[in-house]
């Protein structure tokens, strides 16, 4: 499942001359491509779990995490009522990405 | 076998990469410097292939090439979960969401707009070809300006030997292999290498880019 990302890492590389990815990518896109082609499978507490040992690698190398993965985590606490941890991620969110300010405003002032 | 499929895989961009760069001319980036856009939101692609998974498969493909490209990448996931709550269910729908729209509700300086042309494998005789082709195009929410535009395609091919039935049999197995995995969804990484990346043709650099925050 890794291996198309690497490739494309690794061609962006060759076309950029051999710049390494800027952020740690862990298993975003793979879940989210998994939450479209088997949702029985990739269910919000399985992404949790693979999204925040994805974290904990990326903060143990001192890497930043793309655009998009808190507020993709935030989401899916959501959705298995975890409300406080979501307005957690959404907040981080919007810290490391101030352009995402006006949409998690949005989805903190939504009830789960 | 692994390391010839991914010599193959590489090869091909490769070449795609030097054709491109020497047979046409640079695309015209007036608009896209007099407007650099700090975050994209991009939308669930238009789908003219016959693949019905295809617009999802790409979308999820997407985020990197364009946050690695210094962007601010809506989640996309959530993007479009908030568009089919808010009346737009299709990607055709969500495409006609007005540009005032996506700038005071979503937040974003540019929409970029994607249509898959091609995506699948198709079986000639003995030998099989997946192709993705991808449209971009990316309009600034202020003005309603095209920033930038393009089309990028990635093939991955399954050719003969020459030995007809060895090619045959190799067909057969290629064809058995490739319908159990989404074998197009791995191209799409190629074509988007294609669509964003090349010099003077691709997307030119975002603020999180550390080249431009050198500056």
């Amino acid at each position: 499942m890794l291996r198309p990302l690497l490739l494309a890492a690794l061609l962006a590389g060759l076309a950029g001359c051999v710049t390494p990815p800027m952020y740690s990518w862990g298993h975003y896109e793979d879940l989210l491509y998994a939450s479209y082609t088997s949702p029985d499978k990739a269910t919000p507490d399985l992404q949790i779990t693979q999204l925040e040992a994805d974290l904990q690698k990326a903060r143990a190398a001192n890497r930043p995490v793309p655009p998009g993965f808190h507020a993709h985590l935030g989401y899916l606490y959501y959705q298995v009522g975890k409300a406080d941890l979501a307005q957690q991620e959404f907040q981080t969110e919007k810290q490391l990405f101030p352009e995402s300010a006006v949409f998690m405003d949005r989805l903190l002032a939504k009830k789960p | 076998m692994k390391a010839r499929l991914l010599l193959r895989v590489l090869l091909v961009p490769l070449l795609g990469l030097l054709l491109a760069g020497c047979a046409t001319t640079p695309y015209d980036y007036t608009n896209y410097r007099a407007h650099p856009p700090r975050s994209i939101l991009v939308l669930p692609p238009l789908n003219e292939s016959t693949a019905v998974d295809a617009s999802y498969s790409y979308l999820s493909t997407v985020s990197f090439p364009l946050a690695e490209a210094g962007y601010y990448v809506f989640p996309v996931a959530e993007v479009d979960h908030f568009l089919k709550e808010n009346g737009m269910p299709t990607p055709g729908e969500m495409h006609q969401i007005p540009l005032d729209k996506a700038r005071d509700i979503l937040g974003a300086d540019a929409v970029l707009y994607l249509t898959i042309k091609q995506y699948g494998t198709k079986y000639v005789v003995v030998s099989s070809v997946t192709t993705v082709t991808v449209s971009g195009k990316l309009v600034d929410t202020r003005t309603g300006l095209t920033l930038w535009e393009g089309t990028g395609t990635a093939q991955d091919n399954s050719g003969g030997s020459g030995n007809i039935i060895a090619d045959l049999i190799s067909a057969a197995l290629t064809q058995v292999i490739n319908s159990s995995v989404d074998h197009a969804h791995a191209v799409c990484r190629l074509t988007n290498v294609q669509l964003f990346t090349l010099k003077d043709h691709g997307l030119l650099d975002g603020p999180y880019h550390p080249k431009e925050s050198d500056k």
